[in-house]
């Protein structure tokens, strides 16, 4: 573009004060990624590339369906069925053709999210889900990249900035400051299931493309190592102010070996609802954090453990020695096969209601044949 | 003594209102068994407390006014 229409395209931001060209040239060199073309997405898409930001990446697997049509404003009904990424980026090179806009038309997971950001400056958080969420924050702060978080919900949005420095101090927070356990299954309570008025993204996307625009121009005061909660009923805005977290007991990866072992599904498994955990599920929280075990078998049972500790307390006198069971972390019961411990985890649930306890499907057994192989 | 507490996205199903005040809790340990055991359905929720709206790292000592906020997470997009 000449730079003649450049200026009438950008005229209108250019002529701000605190903007000007300066801004804008930076806008123009800036690359961020937008992870979900959602209801998110769309709108903080649509403004990013209308305000001149230069590289813009699109991070979606999915396609769209009639049901997105109410929020995800980018989208038309000849769209249902076509690529998100894709169709998001035919739109917005119509709409700014002087930019360019890459699609990324798969998940983000373990393998590919480090990659994939570290191209870019500055990350837009529109997913809509715990794990991408844990994992697009944990790959953010091993590559110290700012990251522009919103989340919506009925009537209610979140939004704020992690893992930048605000003015007055070099402290940086991010979402596992806020939320250092894992969400558990109410909280995952999806659009899908509870709704979202169509109108609440809009607003929090576009509150995430101004935080971005703000944070690249240099301009104003970011949300850093803050969160804005919005009510759309009540037309109320409550800011949290985040400071570092201080529980050392709750591990999450922080460099790229151990994000990439890191098992997310599992890390937001809805763990209220109690009863079974899978071998490779056991190990994996084994791994993540300190949990209390327990072989409800009787003793001398063969096979003999000594791969990990535990406490035995076989299932006759299980319920005469509860209240030895220590219930700060989460408890896994085991046996042979997987039977006694599934009553033993029916008697903890009765007298320790709050405990979140498991029993180890398959028991012991098929936990060691499983080990050998591996 | 009087602490107001604010109730954020999903929480208000369970407390039922968006808001309460109690008089007899001293910190926020002791606000959060008070609640659990008012609305035991809260004891298996994870969610953020902010006091006078600075997020509480640990057991955080409440005064006379102190406006405390509970933050559960969403994750809707």
């Amino acid at each position: 573009m000449n730079s003649t229409n450049k200026y009438k395209r950008y005229q209108r931001q250019i002529l701000l004060h605190e903007f000007g060209e300066a801004a804008q040239e930076k806008l123009q060199n800036a690359k961020v990624l937008v992870i979900g073309a959602g209801g998110l997405g769309c709108p903080a898409l649509q403004y990013l590339a209308a305000a001149g930001v230069g590289t813009i990446g699109i991070v979606d697997f999915d396609v769209v369906d009639i049901s997105n049509l109410q929020r995800q404003i980018l989208y038309t009904v000849e769209d249902i069925g076509k690529s998100k990424a894709e169709t998001a980026v035919s739109k917005l090179a119509a709409l700014n053709p002087e930019i360019q806009i890459r699609s990324f038309n798969f998940q983000i997971t373990n393998e590919n999210a480090l990659q994939i950001i570290s191209d870019f400056d500055l990350v837009i958080d529109g997913s809509d889900n715990f794990p991408t969420r844990y994992l697009v924050n944990d790959a953010c702060v091993i590559l110290d990249k700012p990251l522009v978080y919103g989340a919506v919900l009925r009537f209610e949005g979140q939004v704020g900035v992690f893992n930048l420095a605000d003015k007055h101090s070099n402290i940086k927070t991010n979402y596992r400051d806020l939320f250092p356990e894992s969400p558990d299954s109410t909280s995952k309570l999806s659009c899908n299931e509870v709704g979202v008025l169509g109108v609440l993204p809009g607003i929090i996307g576009t509150m995430q493309a101004t935080e971005a625009i703000k944070i690249i121009a240099g301009v104003g005061q970011v949300l850093a190592n803050k969160i804005i909660s919005y009510n759309a009923l009540s037309n109320s805005f409550y800011d949290f102010e985040i400071t570092p977290a201080k529980n050392e007991t709750i591990t999450f990866p922080k460099n790229e070996n151990e994000f990439l072992n890191f098992n997310y599904e599992w890390f937001c498994k809805s763990q209220s609802i109690k009863g079974e955990i899978s071998i490779s599920e056991f190990d994996a929280l084994r791994r993540i954090e300190k949990i209390t075990i327990i072989d409800v078998r009787e003793m001398a049972e063969l096979p003999l453990v000594d791969e990990f500790l535990y406490i035995h307390i076989p299932l006759v006198n299980f319920e005469k020695f509860i209240s030895t069971i220590p219930q700060e972390n989460k408890i896994v019961i085991f046996c042979r096969s997987g039977k006694r411990s599934l009553k033993a985890l029916e008697i903890l649930n009765k007298k320790l209601p709050n405990c979140i306890a498991f029993s180890l499907a398959g028991g012991i057994e098929s936990w060691k044949i499983n080990n050998s192989n591996s | 003594m009087e602490i107001r507490i604010i109730v954020f996205g999903q929480l208000t199903d369970i407390i039922g209102k968006t808001e309460l005040a109690f008089s007899d809790v001293n910190n926020t340990d002791e606000l959060k068994q008070k609640l659990s055991n008012m609305f035991p359905e809260l004891s298996k929720i994870k969610y953020a407390i902010a006091v006078n709206k600075i997020v509480a790292q640990n057991n955080t000592a409440l005064i006379e006014k102190d406006l405390v906020a509970l933050l559960p997470p969403f994750s809707g997009g």
